[in-house]
């Protein structure tokens, strides 16, 4: 056996070699508004049309910091922010101090299955800019329903989740863990890409 | 002008037809006495049963027992005919009734806009398919020549008055509408076609036969004018169905639901409207109606959308007792505005729109699970905001640091390790709306690294009570 040629067209028609960056070019950059997050991320922001997870060990560590830069460009271009089942209430006073336009923020009041139901919805609409969930006990069935819905609609889809989620595989284009003290992120997977393994530094946020 | 004539050969049948979701049942209408119950039409399915208008149901009921019957009503042809002229009133300002189980349009002004007629014919027999009515439709220059080459007729369209001379002659005598009797004597004269007839000399004919026969071949050729009333369309829309058994399952009643749906979105295009509110009645044997309301943010008459708000309101419905008839009725018609949209819009084809979205997500969750965040103008957190309210007239202090996420409710902070990063911050206010609030604000870091913002009620003891995450 050892002799034998093996042509590497035939293995490439059979799929048992596995090609790297196989897939479409990016839709469009959509910066995380943080330069060194973007740095090491492949895409150069959010991977566009896709699901993004965010692993938090407590709500309120920090998430919004990540994520208001983006939400505040987006409503800003007058694109359509919804947040489905929030664990609380957005404080209008610092969501406008951020820069967020709070006419294009809707929130979706929907717990468990509704709410994955509603977060799709939004998801695969096209209508939002971007859709922020807080699935709880969603599975892997779940998350893939909203990855294919996100690239369906091409919307930046965020999943916050508990950290304790970070074992488990996940179909999120996107993974990142943050840490609150010191603040910091650590990116789990990205697709297009290897995972930078150093932690990302967020940036002072105090 | 041209009109175009479309003839219902059945509408009585198709009436019930439609309501019914198993077409290849084999269904009879009869009507009499009960004595003597005769068979007014019968689908294709109980034509191939043997049965033909005209038996008596015991003769049919010989011949087979598997067909199911219903009730003949006239005035129900009157309805579905009055239903059909607010559809076609949305392709021209003049539609008559002036016959029977026809309708009458006049289509020379509108043909600039849905034109050229094959088009326009293809769209008229497309609509007509879908809502259930069978059809046969003509075109030519005056309305009585288009009723009369219908009855011999299925897509002819004659567009000038040569043409229509030509074809008119050829037309047989029992086809012209003339009386039965005048009918029968010209063609005992040994006449046969309209030629025949139109070259006798004139004053033998007026001689020889009533005034209404030379009436009626002159405005069928265009010399008279016919004097039409035309249709105007009623100002809301109020429809039934009634079940043919007692239903008790709201799976049951989305067929019917999908019918009336159909229906209204016909009925609004016509008068170019739309509906923002509209009532389904769910009537029963014995007691009051259930009544389910739709209720939308805008105006809109899409069907599937409306049928789609209408389901998700369905599917929260427990239905009390047994259901026997469902009704629709909407009376709140504002006009009709497209959504805008960008020529340039850089989202997929198939997005839909956020008004859309916005029912759909409402209809499912409920009406208060979607709001949105307004800010007001006040120094305490659980005043800052509103829901779904336009911002209040007041200056925001956006000046002081406030956190992302506010908790419903405030509870005591339970956590170790705190280390103040700023405060305290007094917020005193609402002493003249009961809400008074005396409280010093600080800033907090969690062992975790979190940043919570607590408070102390001023003179009462020092523990933290949690409001807010950074």
């Amino acid at each position: 056996m050892m002799g034998a040629v093996v042509s590497l067209d035939g293995l490439l028609d059979q799929r048992r070699i596995w090609r790297g960056r196989q897939q479409a070019p990016p839709l469009g950059v959509q910066p995380t508004g943080h330069a060194l997050l973007d740095a090491a991320l492949p895409s150069g922001g959010w991977p566009p049309a896709a699901l993004s997870e965010i692993l938090l060990a407590n709500d309120g560590s920090g998430e919004l910091q990540l994520l208001w830069p983006s939400l505040a460009r987006l409503t800003q271009a007058g694109e359509r922010v919804v947040l489905v089942g929030a664990p609380f209430i957005p404080y209008p006073q610092a969501w406008l101090a951020a820069g967020v336009d709070m006419a294009r923020l809707a929130v979706v009041q929907a717990q468990g299955s509704e709410g994955l139901w509603a977060a799709e919805q939004c998801l695969r609409s096209g209508s939002c800019g971007a859709v922020l969930c807080w699935p709880q006990g969603a599975d892997d069935r779940a998350l893939r329903r909203l990855q294919v819905a996100a690239e369906t609609g091409e919307t930046l889809g965020f999943a916050l989740r508990p950290l304790q989620a970070a074992v488990n595989p996940s179909p999120a284009a996107l993974r990142l863990t943050l840490e609150g003290n010191p603040p910091q992120l650590r990116v789990l997977k990205c697709r297009g890409g290897l995972a930078p393994t150093a932690p990302v530094a967020l940036g002072s946020w105090s | 002008m041209l009109w175009a004539c479309i003839l219902l050969p059945q509408l009585a049948l198709d009436g019930v037809m439609r309501q019914r979701d198993d077409a290849a049942q084999p269904l009879a209408l009869v009507s009499g006495p009960t004595q003597r119950r005769v068979l007014q039409a019968v689908n294709p399915a109980a034509r191939a049963l043997g049965l033909r208008p005209g038996q008596s149901l015991t003769a049919a009921g010989l011949l087979n027992k598997d067909f199911a019957t219903a009730e003949y009503e006239p005035d129900q042809i009157e309805h579905w005919q009055q239903f059909l002229a607010a559809w076609a009133y949305r392709f021209s300002s003049q539609v008559s009734l002036h016959y029977p189980r026809v309708l009458l349009l006049e289509v020379q002004s509108t043909l600039g806009l849905f034109g050229p007629w094959p088009a326009f014919e293809a769209r008229l027999r497309a609509e007509l398919t879908e809502l259930g009515f069978s059809h046969r439709i003509t075109l030519a220059p005056n309305p009585v020549a288009a009723r009369m080459l219908a009855n011999a007729y299925d897509g002819l369209a004659v567009d000038d008055e040569a043409a229509l001379l030509g074809t008119l002659r050829r037309l047989p005598i029992d086809r012209l509408g003339l009386p039965e009797e005048n009918a029968l004597a010209l063609k005992r004269m040994g006449l046969r076609q309209l030629g025949q007839v139109l070259g006798l000399p004139r004053a033998q004919l007026a001689r020889r036969f009533p005034a209404t026969v030379l009436n009626h071949l002159d405005t069928l050729l265009g010399q008279r004018r016919l004097a039409l009333e035309f249709f105007n369309p009623p100002d809301f829309f109020d429809q039934r169905i009634e079940l043919n058994f007692d239903v008790e399952s709201h799976q049951a009643l989305l067929f019917p639901l999908r019918r009336l749906i159909s229906d209204l979105a016909a009925y609004l295009a016509g008068r170019d409207a739309g509906v923002q509110r509209f009532t389904l009645h769910l009537q029963h044997a014995v007691g009051e109606d259930t009544l389910v309301k739709v209720g939308l943010l805008g105006a809109e008459r899409d069907a599937g959308m409306l049928f789609e708000l209408a389901r998700g309101r369905f599917e929260q419905l427990q239905v009390p007792r047994p259901v026997q008839v469902v009704r629709l009725v909407a009376e709140d018609l504002p006009t009709f505005v497209p959504s805008r949209q960008e020529l340039f819009d850089q989202r997929p084809q198939q997005s839909q729109p956020w008004e859309q979205l916005r029912e759909r997500l409402r209809a499912r969750l409920g009406d208060e699970a979607l709001q949105e965040v307004r800010a007001h103008a006040d120094h305490r957190p659980e005043c800052a905001w509103r829901l779904d309210r336009p911002l209040n007239g007041g200056l925001l202090d956006l000046a002081p640091r406030r956190p992302g996420w506010l908790l419903p409710a405030p509870q005591p902070l339970v956590e170790s390790g705190l280390r103040i990063l700023a405060g305290p911050e007094r917020i005193e206010s609402g002493w003249w709306d009961g809400g008074d609030v005396r409280r010093d604000y600080y800033r907090v870091q969690t062992a975790a690294g979190r940043q919570a913002w607590a408070y102390q009620t001023v003179g009462e003891g020092s523990e933290l009570v949690l409001q807010g995450w950074f």
